[in-house]
């Protein structure tokens, strides 16, 4: 297999006498889905927070593209190409859908220090910008503020600002969330387009999607993950089926 | 789009009549309107410094007087050794405001780089006092600072010069400060519509979605600080000519908290929102003030209305919310 582009090593982050993160290490490499999963409160959050940036782990290194980023800031992680979807939408609320897309692209691009030009007037982030919002669906709606979009559209923007950074990885923070079925559908179609363009780490809940989508799934409880391999491997599991999926299997 | 259009118009309706009203009040010979009219040129200049940090950033500076009164020190100190011939840290003083200006400017804008950087990573209330707690600092320093005044001020026995004018006519004065308002107003339009408004406004908004896409607020906010601080000093260089004198009261909290009282009443974050605000302010203590010496209770009122009733000011209220497209 190829070299990961991101390697988790013995990550660990207590919080007083919790232990979020308990010794946690895995790989995401390119051209898969390796989806996390998880009951409530086995410390999801806090581990992808640590991924992110805005959490910093105890003890543990992160590597990304071969470079430590353990102790980088969320933006410089960011810059090199680790490409985020929150899990609560947190789009920019006046900003258009395309003002939003753009922002990621002027990011990209850099120059965030530039008084001269207006960026309306700016071809190389209005078309591009446009383009990120077609391939997502949302060309249509690109001059409303993302404030005044759906539930689903707001989360198909997001896809669309994290395409418009080129990451070279994604970390899709429970992407499904709130959408119906028919958006389910259409995002699990587009996510595995995706892959093959940069590789996904995905938390999601939704455990159809998870078993529809993931080449790998590792199973985090009370911050260990106490399994990892492929949809087959887990989904008979022993420990996996007592300690996550019984709760659901009726 | 109508908005749109409607704050054009009552932008234009603001720019001439603060130019027409003091060129009438020449014709009628009432020097005390070019007078009021020069004030109020000055305030929205201020404000329009607060509303870089405040309206497009959303940074609540409650220490932005400290950049007023500091101008007016640069304006009042080099004022005066220019008239005693004493020499200021081995250099001449000047009453040249082309000088004055940039020097006003640059020693407001280090103080604002200082402040920022130390006040810059907190938020909310924390940033309210931090920002307040060095300009008392600075407040309390000029007091107890004999050689300038201290607490009694710095004259200005003649007001410093601007080449082909006579500062000392009201009209001409008038001028300038109408001149520099303008200037300051394209700047300020230039700023937001670019990239780095853009990033500015959204850190208002989302600052973690802001970092999320690789831009690190903290720079932006620091150059939106110093960038205001610059512009609020300038004006405070102005007020102290207009007044020709340079008080500590310059920066005291009340002086603050007006600037923020401009800035909402005329409209957070618009780019005529200063001119609107400052107008209101200074036409309520002329017509009130007049009246009865509790008119800042009525302006509280109004102030009260402003943010239970009209969020968006007087702009916002006549041209509508804003669409940041």
């Amino acid at each position: 297999m190829a070299d990961p582009i991101l390697t988790l090593s013995h990550l660990s982050k207590s919080f007083g006498a919790l232990k979020a993160t308990d010794d946690v290490s895995l790989t995401l490499h390119p051209g898969e889905i390796h989806a996390l999963i998880g009951p409530n409160g086995a410390g999801k959050s806090t581990l992808i927070g640590q991924i992110s940036g805005r959490i910093a782990p105890d003890s543990g290194t992160i590597i990304f593209k071969g470079r430590d980023i353990t102790r980088m800031s969320v933006a410089q992680r960011a810059r090199l190409g680790l490409g985020r979807s929150f899990q609560i939408s947190s789009l920019i609320p006046e900003y258009s859908a395309r003002r939003n897309v753009m922002l990621a692209l002027q990011a990209r691009q850099g120059h965030s220090f530039r008084v001269l030009r207006p960026v309306m007037r700016e071809r190389g982030l209005l078309d591009p910008a446009l383009a990120m919002l077609k391939r997502v669906g949302l060309d249509g709606r690109a001059s409303v503020p993302s404030a005044e979009l759906s539930h689903g559209e707001r989360r198909l923007l997001e896809i669309a600002v994290a395409l418009a950074l080129e990451p070279a990885c994604f970390l899709l923070d429970e992407p499904m969330a709130g959408l119906g079925t028919e958006g389910v559908g259409t995002l699990i179609d587009f996510l595995r387009g995706l892959k093959s363009e940069a590789p996904i780490l995905l938390v999601e809940h939704d455990m159809d999607a998870v078993f529809a989508l993931a080449d790998r799934i590792s199973v985090l409880v009370y911050g260990q993950i106490i399994a990892s391999g492929t949809v087959d491997e887990i989904r008979n599991d022993p420990r996996v089926r007592e300690a996550y999926l019984g709760e659901e299997t009726p | 789009m109508r908005d749109t259009h409607r704050e054009y118009a009552l932008n234009t309706v603001l720019a001439l009549g603060l130019l027409l009203v003091p060129l009438w009040a020449l014709w009628a010979d009432e020097p005390f309107t070019i007078t009021m009219f020069t004030r109020i040129a000055i305030l929205a200049l201020a404000g329009l410094g607060l509303n870089l940090v405040l309206g497009l950033g959303g940074m609540v500076s409650f220490g932005h007087a400290v950049f007023f009164g500091l101008g007016g020190y640069c304006a009042g100190i080099l004022a005066q050794h220019a008239f005693n011939g004493a020499p200021i840290l081995g250099l001449p003083g000047t009453n040249q405001m082309l000088i004055i200006w940039p020097v006003a400017m640059l020693v407001s804008g280090l103080l604002a780089a200082v402040i920022g950087v130390l006040s810059l990573r907190t938020e909310g209330v924390f940033f309210i006092m931090i920002t307040l707690a060095f300009a008392q600092m600075v407040y309390y320093f000029a007091i107890s600072w004999p050689a300038y005044g201290g607490e009694d001020g710095l004259p200005i026995y003649v007001r410093n010069q601007f080449p082909g004018l006579n500062t000392m006519r009201p009209l001409h004065l008038f001028l300038i400060c109408w001149g520099v308002l303008m200037l300051a107003l394209g700047l300020f339009a230039m700023v937001r519509a670019s990239r780095f408004g853009a990033a500015l406004m959204a850190i208002r908004q989302n600052p973690d979605r802001v970092a999320a896409v690789g831009i690190e607020p903290f720079g932006i906010k620091l150059a939106a600080f110093i960038l205001s601080g610059m512009i609020t000093g300038l004006a405070g260089a102005l007020m102290a000519d207009l007044s020709r004198f340079t008080s500590p009261s310059m920066m005291a909290w009340t002086m603050s908290g007006e600037l923020i009282i401009i800035i909402i009443l005329g409209g957070t974050g618009r780019l005529f929102g200063p001119v609107a605000g400052a107008a209101i302010l200074v036409g309520f203590e002329v017509t009130f003030g007049g009246l009865t010496e509790h008119w800042k209770l009525w302006l509280g009122l109004v102030l009260l209305g402003a943010v239970l009733f009209a969020r968006g000011g007087l702009i916002g209220l006549i041209a509508g919310r804003e669409r940041l497209g």
